[in-house]
């Protein structure tokens, strides 16, 4: 009776995703441990004051971090770090709905959120500063001041740019206004969403440590600046270590989340590119 | 004589624009009963889409009345279930296959048992019991569209409105799913309106055909298709009536195509 036309598509083959994460890992890892190795050898072959060898580094890295600065310094920038992000994102994807739902709110807001965004946000930590003293959450006030604004962007553009025929069969189906927003509109809006949040993260992170930098007396970019004008340079360059590896690990759980929320998006781009 | 579901009155839509207003739909009246199948054809640029939409309460009509079951349409009706042409921006694609399905059964006061029974039942409906846990995308067209009827099915209306549906699947596909409408329209007696461009889909499939002239837009005739309820691909897309009657379709929507036709005073 009924005749199909074509197949199913079925999830790749599990082995084959290890075999090529096993790859992957393999490239990632590889270069840049032949690029320390390079490092060493020429530390090696002609000492500079500046450019310690990464030996010298890995073990002030140990003796700086691990251990009690890692409670003093490490964790309170982190939660600082954690609780502007995920403040940014809350108040991001909530008013960027709202206004991407509401045209005259949009059309009221749009120029002065385009002047906003274009200031650059560590301007603000002096503004800041007088007004909320050198607390913490003036640093958070100025991590999510800065950050806010892809995500609040993208969303207002996510959620306005929803498919007119989706939006029709919502309508035609009756499907009501808190169904519509679960359902179809952040649905819609999430890859825009989550491409505001690839940004928010990053600049969540530089203003971090900005904020730590002027008049604090603890956290990463205090001590960083702290072993620089004690030329302490090896601690120094230790420090900026451990912000790489701390931006390394916020892209990678970004990217895990990112591929479970986006599953579907990703799929539909494989399934056009085959 | 079966009772009336669809009424239309002298409908009409003007789209206002800075450049100047357009009259898409000049005068329709048409009434359709329960458990009818009614195909509406014209030629391109007719206006079918509007007057869709306007059946259907998507679109405000600038005169004129819809009503159906006797109450009068100003916004979208719980009873209607509508099947786009564009299947692809239809359907979710975050949702599965049976999720797409239960949508729109979310707000409609069931038990967890009717509910998963009613997407059971369309998705066997439409044969798509195998696919409920893929996603649409990774679907053929065709599969997609049957998931969009899956999804009108399972609604309940009392009517089912579809435009266009066809248009974007392949011949072979296209018989299949023609089939398809036939059986739900008289296996479950659903009432369908059936928007097409295609003459011989229409007549194939209708019970009645409706002619559109071309834009601003009237009933340039209201034909009864007089074919046997039981409709086969070969044997009556090879009868001679079958023949006639495409023939007459064909010439109408030529005239109208021509704007020979000349509208009756009201």
């Amino acid at each position: 009776m009924t005749l199909y036309t074509s197949t199913i598509r079925l999830p790749r083959q599990r082995s084959h995703a290890w075999k090529r994460l096993g790859e992957s890992t393999l490239f990632a890892i590889g270069f840049p441990f032949l690029l320390l190795v390079i490092w060493a050898a020429w530390s090696t072959a002609a000492p500079a004051t500046f450019f310690p060898s990464p030996v010298i580094i890995a073990q002030a890295f140990v003796d700086t971090w691990i251990g009690p600065a890692f409670v003093t310094d490490v964790l309170p920038s982190l939660g600082r770090l954690a609780l502007g992000i995920i403040l940014s994102i809350v108040i991001g994807i909530t008013a960027g709905t709202l206004i991407g739902l509401v045209r005259w709110l949009r059309e009221l807001l749009e120029p002065l959120l385009e002047f906003f965004r274009a200031i650059p946000p560590p301007v603000l930590i002096p503004v800041a500063m007088l007004l909320l003293g050198i607390t913490d959450t003036m640093k958070v006030v100025v991590i999510v001041a800065g950050a806010v604004w892809p995500v609040l962007l993208n969303t207002i553009e996510g959620v306005r740019s929803t498919d007119s025929v989706m939006t029709e069969t919502a309508r035609s189906f009756a499907i009501t206004r808190a169904e519509r927003l679960r359902y179809l509109v952040l649905p819609a809006a999430s890859p825009r969403i989550m491409a505001g949040v690839r940004q928010t993260l990053s600049v969540a992170l530089i203003l971090m440590v900005i904020s730590e930098m002027f008049a604090s007396s603890s956290g990463l970019g205090y001590r960083i600046t702290y072993f620089q004008r004690n030329y302490l340079i090896a601690e120094m360059w230790s420090g900026i270590v451990l912000l790489g590896l701390i931006g390394v690990l916020l892209a990678a759980v970004f990217s895990i989340v990112e591929k479970r929320v986006l599953r579907w998006y990703h799929g539909i781009k494989e399934v056009e590119r085959a | 004589m079966r009772e009336t579901l669809l009424q239309v009155e002298h409908l009409k839509k003007v789209y206002e624009s800075s450049t100047g207003n357009v009259e898409a739909i000049g005068d329709i009246s048409f009434s359709m009963s329960a458990g009818e199948l009614v195909c509406i054809v014209g030629p391109s640029g007719c206006g079918k889409t509007t007057l869709l939409k306007c059946i259907a309460g998507l679109l405000r009509s600038t005169g004129g009345t819809v009503e159906l079951d006797g109450k009068r349409v100003t916004g979208p009706p719980p009873n209607m279930a509508l099947v786009f042409q564009e299947y692809g921006r239809s359907l979710y694609p975050w949702l599965t296959v049976r999720g797409n399905v239960e949508l729109p059964l979310k707000h409609k006061k069931l038990s967890r048992v009717e509910r998963d029974q009613l997407i059971d039942d369309a998705l066997e409906a439409v044969g798509l019991e195998q696919a409920a846990k893929s996603y649409p995308w990774q679907l053929s067209g065709g599969m997609q569209q049957r998931v969009a009827i899956a999804r009108a099915v399972a609604y309940q209306p009392e009517v089912l409105i579809m435009d266009e549906p066809f248009a974007a699947v392949d011949a072979q596909t296209r018989a299949d799913l023609e089939d398809l409408v036939r059986r739900l329209h008289l296996e479950r007696g659903m009432s369908i309106l059936f928007v097409t461009h295609d003459i011989d889909e229409s007549v194939y499939l209708g019970e009645r055909v409706i002619v559109l002239s071309k834009s601003p837009t009237w009933v340039q005739e209201d034909l009864t298709i007089d074919l046997a309820p039981e409709r086969d691909q070969i044997t009556t897309r090879a009868l001679p009536r079958f023949t006639e009657l495409r023939t007459h379709v064909y010439e109408q929507v030529q005239r109208a195509k021509r704007g020979q036709a000349v509208r009756p005073a009201a």
